[in-house]
């Protein structure tokens, strides 16, 4: 049963290549929504625009026009670039850069909200305590700020991993081999769609509910320390 | 950017909006139809009515959109006795497909967003409806919805855009709505950059004229709370 008529190895390879886009795109959203933070909270109005700009245009379009977006107009803007300069080629965007970046700044948009709140979350009071009993900046941003914003961030966070988790599903649309592509052409070569489609659907469930654990773990231990009201 | 070729096939998109807003407000109808019941459901104190609830919603919110509607679409054609059955008239169509995937995604997120905003009408007010004799019927007409009605709606305004972005999805089935139509247009011109920009701008009007209505929705829902 397990074998998936011979296929059970190239389903393996594609949940494979989805946690890899999965991790690469948090990493890029987490650095992403950062900067957004920073820059909507810098107060400098060209960075507020932008962000406002972005948020705005990720809340309101579709991922998979995204997706498609970056990767079919990337290589025209590109190649355009390359003519500019003289160069008359065709550049073809790597479809996992495209996945990935599109995937990330869709995160990024989401978490920059997040990461604000909880910056602003982090009472004013104790970081002139931290500075007031000589703190270095350094040492205030690691021991005072750090875990107080990761405590407030982290379940939004874990909420937006969940969704980009399953809008991975979205990048077998450009071809890249991971766990709906994977199971797209096996449902090809043996005709059996409810089998596989099924199959898919109970690995992507295996991934959230691994990835629902963790975070409970982790939302306990940023939330050691503080006490409860019961 | 070409400007002229947004112009020109601005028309031939726009029939796309027709088919992403008809399956948008179908979505939303059985959508909620359906999560109302899942959500009491949910809540119930029974466990053959709760377990099964949870289930329901634990998958459609683990697993993505574009699986569902492929095990829909592709996947029930598998079976010859479904396809010799009246079941595939409907789901041999990606249109009705596309509208079963989305309101069963969709019913399950409200459902769990339903269930909140239940659980959090003061249980004070449940108590003394009851002893002043209410029926449990009147007792969720008249002091659970209004009020959960007014929480639920933010999250639900949030879910419905979700949704409708969750539309562009049918036009992996092969549904032209605004993705689809954009996706043919491109393969006849090759104008990504310029097709791509018109539809997501499109999008971007639907979602907020979406959150504008929810808003107004909220005001006339709230007219009669007094702030304490």
């Amino acid at each position: 049963m397990f074998d998936l008529y011979g296929f059970g190895g190239a389903m393996a390879l594609g949940t494979w290549g989805t946690i890899k886009i999965m991790v690469s795109a948090l990493g890029i959203g987490l650095a992403t929504g950062m900067f957004g933070a920073w820059a909507k909270l810098s107060g400098i109005r060209p960075f507020v625009w932008f962000t406002e700009l972005w948020t705005l245009v990720i809340r309101g379009v579709p991922e998979l026009i995204l997706i498609l977006f970056v990767y079919f107009g990337g290589s025209i803007v590109l190649g355009n670039i390359a003519s500019f300069f003289g160069y008359d080629i065709y550049i073809e965007i790597n479809p996992l850069f495209a996945a990935v970046a599109t995937l990330g700044v869709v995160f990024g948009a989401y978490a920059t909200d997040i990461f604000r709140v909880s910056i602003l979350a982090v009472p004013k009071g104790e970081i002139e305590a931290a500075q007031a009993i000589g703190m270095k900046k350094t040492t205030v941003l690691r021991r005072i700020l750090i875990p107080q914003i990761w405590r407030y961030a982290l379940p939004g966070l874990g909420n937006l991993f969940m969704i980009l988790q399953k809008d991975t599903a979205l990048v077998s649309v450009i071809g890249l081999n991971e766990l709906m592509r994977n199971t797209s052409q096996a449902v090809a070569f043996t005709k059996k769609p409810f089998v596989f489609y099924i199959a898919a659907s109970l690995i992507y469930l295996a991934i959230t509910t691994i990835t629902t654990c963790i975070l409970q773990v982790l939302e306990k231990r940023a939330n050691r320390g503080v006490g409860r009201a019961l | 950017m070409n400007l002229q070729i947004v112009m020109e096939y601005t028309p031939e998109i726009l029939a796309g909006v027709v088919v992403t807003m008809k399956l948008v407000v179908v979505t939303m109808v059985l959508g909620l139809l359906l999560a109302v019941p899942l959500a009491l459901c949910r809540n119930a104190k029974s466990k053959w009515l709760s377990i099964p609830a949870y289930a329901y919603i634990y998958f459609f919110r683990g697993t993505p959109l574009l699986v569902q509607l492929f095990i829909i679409y592709y996947g029930f054609s598998q079976f010859e006795s479904i396809r010799q059955s009246f079941l595939w008239t409907f789901l041999s169509e990606s249109y009705w497909c596309s509208i079963l995937a989305f309101t069963l995604n969709t019913a399950a997120y409200t459902a769990e967003i339903l269930r909140g905003a239940i659980k959090s009408v003061p249980q004070g007010q449940i108590e003394a409806a009851l002893s002043v004799g209410m029926s449990p019927i009147k007792l969720y007409t008249r002091i659970i919805s209004p009020q959960a009605a007014l929480i639920a709606l933010p999250g639900y305004c949030n879910e419905s855009v979700l949704m409708m972005k969750g539309t562009s999805l049918a036009s992996t089935v092969a549904l032209l709505e605004i993705t689809g139509i954009t996706r043919n247009l491109i393969a006849e011109t090759f104008m990504p950059l310029e097709l791509f920009f018109l539809a997501g701008v499109i999008y971007m009007i639907i979602s907020t004229i979406m959150i504008g209505g929810f808003k107004l929705l909220e005001a006339s829902l709230s007219r009669f709370r007094v702030e304490i």
